[in-house]
């Protein structure tokens, strides 16, 4: 597991029926790209965040993947319909085989 | 009258370029409380009539992150000073959180750092996290601007956003910020400028593809764009430094501390930005 991964989404707390809301993710995360070198020439090996999924209710909202070529602490801004009261859940998964979750309810207001 | 009009067009375009603000909304709000980007200067500037923050020079994207917790990516490294402060170090078995349970409990120290000690010395907030580390956790020391330092520093400063900027500079306080202030207005490095050459004549025009500020420093410890981390104030005096190709004063110099209690009595009234957003 790579160090200090912290993941972090910002979601409303409620939403009225049928509204758009606006979803904030970030994951603190080196995002080593594997093309780099430390001071004795060898190659560090890559190590980042590969794939990103927000699902409500367990229906797939946005599905990501990741290269090489994205910067330290990923931040994902999207927008989300809500059309009922339930669970926002964030995955990262890690080259390592490391998962990250993070859960949000929204209610409807 | 064809003359005039050129005339009037020139001033205004000298005013603009003089100016060169990115923004057109010189509030800033973060997290719906208000922060004082400008202030009337204080007595001691015979040469600048009101003090900007580094904020009001930046362009609206960099200005927009500093809005929001979330999007301020400063509080990436906030999280790991909360963190860094909670663990256990050092032979006492104590973390900061042993004495301090609250962060909130540093609400003004940051406004008021620099300061001279009892032993007539002056201290930094760095000095004050290493000497909690090794007299009273029994650790070592951390680097003077590492990143553990810059992260700890950042939540002790966080504490105190809003409050306005207001260190002692009388008394035994005095012989330092006089020493800072020659220091600012030296020549140095083989450009042959001081400090004041660009923050104090020069501020708002461009410099290469960037804006000069007034070289306030009440948003330290800084994120920078350009590096994607938090800067603190000595490692930008030390990048300054190089840029006019003068060698550095070593980072927790007393040079550097003088010097920072003298620019910290130069941003006196704007508010601790900790941590601010900066390219």
């Amino acid at each position: 597991m790579a160090e200090n991964v912290r993941p972090r989404v910002r979601v409303p707390k409620t939403a009225a029926a049928g509204e758009v809301i606006t979803i904030k993710s970030l994951i603190s995360h080196k995002m080593e790209s594997g093309q780099r070198k430390d001071g004795d020439g060898n190659v560090i090996p890559r190590s980042i965040i590969n794939r990103f999924v927000c699902a409500f209710n367990g229906e797939t909202v946005i599905d990501v993947t990741l290269e090489a070529a994205v910067s330290t602490n990923p931040f994902f801004e999207f927008e989300a319909v809500v059309p009922e009261a339930g669970d926002f859940s964030f995955t990262w998964y890690d080259d390592d085989g490391s998962v990250y979750e993070e859960t949000k309810s929204v209610a409807i207001a | 009258m064809k003359l005039q009009n050129a005339i009037a067009a020139a001033a205004i375009l000298s005013f603009a370029g003089t100016m060169g603000f990115a923004q057109t909304d010189n509030e800033l709000t973060v997290e719906g409380q208000l922060i004082s980007t400008e202030a009337a200067a204080p007595a001691h500037m015979e040469n600048v009539g009101t003090v900007y923050s580094g904020w009001r020079f930046r362009s609206e994207e960099t200005q927009a992150m500093q809005t929001d917790d979330f999007d301020n990516s400063g509080f990436v490294f906030v999280d790991d000073g909360l963190a860094l402060m909670a663990s256990v170090d050092g032979s006492e078995g104590k973390s900061c959180a042993s004495c301090h349970e609250d962060a909130e409990e540093f609400a003004g120290l940051k406004a008021q750092m620099p300061r001279v000690n009892d032993s007539g010395e002056l201290e930094t907030l760095e000095d004050l996290v290493n000497t909690c580390r090794t007299e009273r956790m029994g650790a070592e020391p951390w680097k003077y601007n590492g990143s553990q330092m810059a992260a700890v520093t950042a939540v002790i400063g966080l504490q105190s956003r809003g409050m306005p900027v207001d260190v002692a500079i009388d008394g035994a306080a005095e012989s330092f910020w006089e020493r800072g202030k020659d220091l600012y207005y030296a020549r140095v490095g083989q450009l042959d400028l001081s400090c004041a050459n660009c923050h104090e004549d020069n501020y708002g025009t461009m410099i290469r593809a960037d804006h000069l500020s007034q070289g306030q420093i009440n948003g330290f410890p800084t994120y920078r764009l350009k590096n994607a981390k938090l800067n603190t104030v000595h490692s930008r005096f030390s990048g300054c430094m190089k840029n006019v190709r003068a060698e550095p004063y070593a980072i927790g110099s007393d040079e550097f501390k003088a010097l920072e209690l003298y620019l910290a009595s130069r941003g006196t009234g704007l508010s601790v930005e900790t941590p601010s957003i900066r390219n």
